[in-house]
């Protein structure tokens, strides 16, 4: 495929594509394709070098040893403590704590907060378009504690339905958990609506970051969520990189979630005291390399500029849903750019979202098919699964276009 | 690695026009199941005379994998005694498993889904038909693990 020097709403993709290395191999003989961001994004030399650097130059445990080393690597992780909060708009870095990702933080807030806090008859209120690891981890925690859950609708077009949103968000709900972005339909939520409804009514809100964080300008003073998990593996770090922030008071009040080393302050033979917050949650050696490389992608990100990623991205989707349509694709999600992010699944021409992908392959073209940890949403619209291309800042409309080639050829086998 | 190796002709046929594709409401046996990785599901219904499989039929959605190899299976078994089909799902799951070479003659149509061996993730459409029979026939099933 002849790349051309496209300069989209800010982006230099032709530029942005150098700096990643795995975009110059083939695959089936053909250039690769990558669409398949949602699931994980592809690296920057940057990021790829300071893991590297980090093992050469600096390694040892963090917050341990008394010499230079140790030093080093405790000042690189607390520097991307620092860089993550700044990312996100949060003031106080004391309030990100490290996870392994948006699973971990969910778990580690259904545990930690959810076990302490919940009762039996108090609700959470989820939608039905999050992911499985912003369901499971509730029905866990409801089991556990005698809460029930409860869920906002979609409409048709995959946007939530706020219209029972005063019978659902009540009195009895403590805490409302939403994604930011859905993983399959795109949507964007009207977070700060949603966190405006929920204090209101003394609940909480946890924002799953997982699509939102990589993708679009995120301040948490802003959305004034309570909670917001972020995956750094999706936003050009390592996988095993991620964190959440959290309210300072909110960390105080939670119990901890993993017991071990450095979450504590005295071990007695019986009982234990814990470490301020964050440490209190990360027991253990942490993934010190992986956050300290996420922390380069935090950089490479705001060298971009999180609204120039963001309004790249919603060109690309438009032309990505335009050419899609007019291939005779049912596009799922919202049409409206405005109110969705990059990730796009659809349905061709019944042909089964698996053979898609298989023959797409051949094309070099890489997509998701399956239910996206989204069986709820595949439900509700009656599929079995879909086809998903996703797009990230290294993405061109030429691969746009090549998706749809290969598309045709899945026709031409099928139809 | 090219398309022909894994959509071949009989596959893409059995697809298009799936053979014994239907509900069996008198099956003195069937089993449900599904594979989550994908949403694929499916049912196998079967018709038993005296230790001997009458007639096979199904009913499922699934890609183009799942749906031919279930379609070739109920043509496969029926007609067989359990020992016989035992011996033709312990074979196919060698073939898939890229373990053993399928007796050709035994096997007929079902070779062509010797390349879906290639496409590692594939290989749970192909199996899961079969899994489905030897629950239905009362034997361990492997199941489709993700």
């Amino acid at each position: 495929m002849a790349l051309t020097e496209q300069r989209s709403a800010g982006l230099d993709v032709a530029r942005v594509r150098r700096d990643f290395p795995i975009l110059e191999r083939t695959v089936e003989g053909k250039p690769l394709v990558y669409l398949d961001s949602a699931a994980t994004s592809q690296k920057p030399n940057q990021v790829i070098d300071a893991e590297a650097d980090f093992y050469r130059q600096h390694n040892a445990n963090a917050h341990r040893g008394i010499y230079l080393l140790a030093e080093e690597t405790t000042e690189l992780y607390e520097q991307a403590r620092t860089t993550l909060a700044r990312f996100v708009g949060a003031p106080d870095p004391g309030t990100i704590v490290f996870t392994r990702g948006t699973t971990e933080s969910t778990n580690l807030v259904a545990y930690a907060w959810g076990r302490k806090f919940l009762s039996e008859g108090d609700e959470i209120l989820l939608s039905e378009m999050e992911h499985h690891s912003n369901i499971v981890p509730w029905q866990l925690a409801a089991r556990d504690t005698g809460a029930v859950l409860r869920y906002l609708p979609l409409t048709d077009d995959g946007l939530l339905d706020l219209t029972d949103l005063g019978s659902l968000l009540t009195e009895k709900t403590k805490l409302l958990a939403i994604t930011g972005m859905s993983n399959s339909l795109g949507t964007l939520p009207p977070v700060r609506e949603l966190a405006d409804a929920a204090h209101a009514v003394g609940a909480l809100l946890l924002v799953d970051g997982a699509q939102l964080v990589p993708h679009v300008p995120v301040d948490v003073t802003e959305l004034d969520c309570d909670f917001l998990t972020i995956s750094g593996h999706k936003m050009l770090g390592p996988t095993a990189s991620g964190g959440m922030y959290a309210r300072r008071e909110l960390l105080e009040s939670m119990d901890p979630f993993l017991g071990g080393g450095h979450m504590i302050e005295e071990v007695f033979p019986d009982h234990s005291t814990w470490n301020a917050v964050p440490y209190k949650f990360e027991a253990g050696t942490m993934n010190i390399a992986q956050e300290v490389a996420l922390a380069a992608a935090v950089d490479y990100l705001e060298g971009l500029g999180m609204d120039a990623v963001r309004a790249h991205e919603e060109e690309i989707t438009a032309y990505a849903i335009e050419r899609l349509q007019d291939a005779g694709a049912r596009v799922f999600g919202p049409a409206d750019v405005s109110v969705r992010g990059g990730a796009v699944s659809f349905w061709y021409h019944d042909v089964h979202p698996h053979d898609l992908a298989t023959i797409l392959n051949e094309e070099g073209v890489a997509v998701r098919a399956g239910h996206h940890c989204n069986q709820l949403v595949m439900r509700r619209f009656g599929v079995p699964a879909t086809t998903r291309a996703s797009f990230y800042v290294y993405n061109s409309n030429d691969e746009v276009d090549a998706l749809v080639d290969a598309l045709g050829k899945a026709e031409g086998m099928f139809g | 690695m090219a398309l022909d190796d894994i959509y071949k002709e009989v596959i893409l046929d059995h697809y298009k026009n799936p053979r014994n594709k239907r509900d069996m409401p008198d099956a003195d046996r069937s089993a449900e199941q599904h594979n989550p990785l994908c949403g694929d599901e499916i049912t196998v219904f079967v018709h038993e005379d005296g230790g001997t499989v009458r007639d096979v039929t199904f009913l499922g959605q699934g890609c183009s994998i799942s749906q031919s190899s279930a379609s070739m299976m109920t043509e496969a078994v029926a007609g067989k005694t359990r020992e016989e089909v035992g011996e033709l799902v312990g074979g196919f799951r060698g073939m898939m498993a890229g373990e053993t070479e399928p007796d050709e003659d035994a096997f007929g149509e079902l070779v062509a889904l010797k390349g879906v061996v290639k496409y590692p993730v594939r290989v749970k459409c192909a199996v899961l038909s079969w899994d489905t029979l030897q629950e239905a026939l009362g034997g361990q099933a492997e199941g489709a693990s993700t």
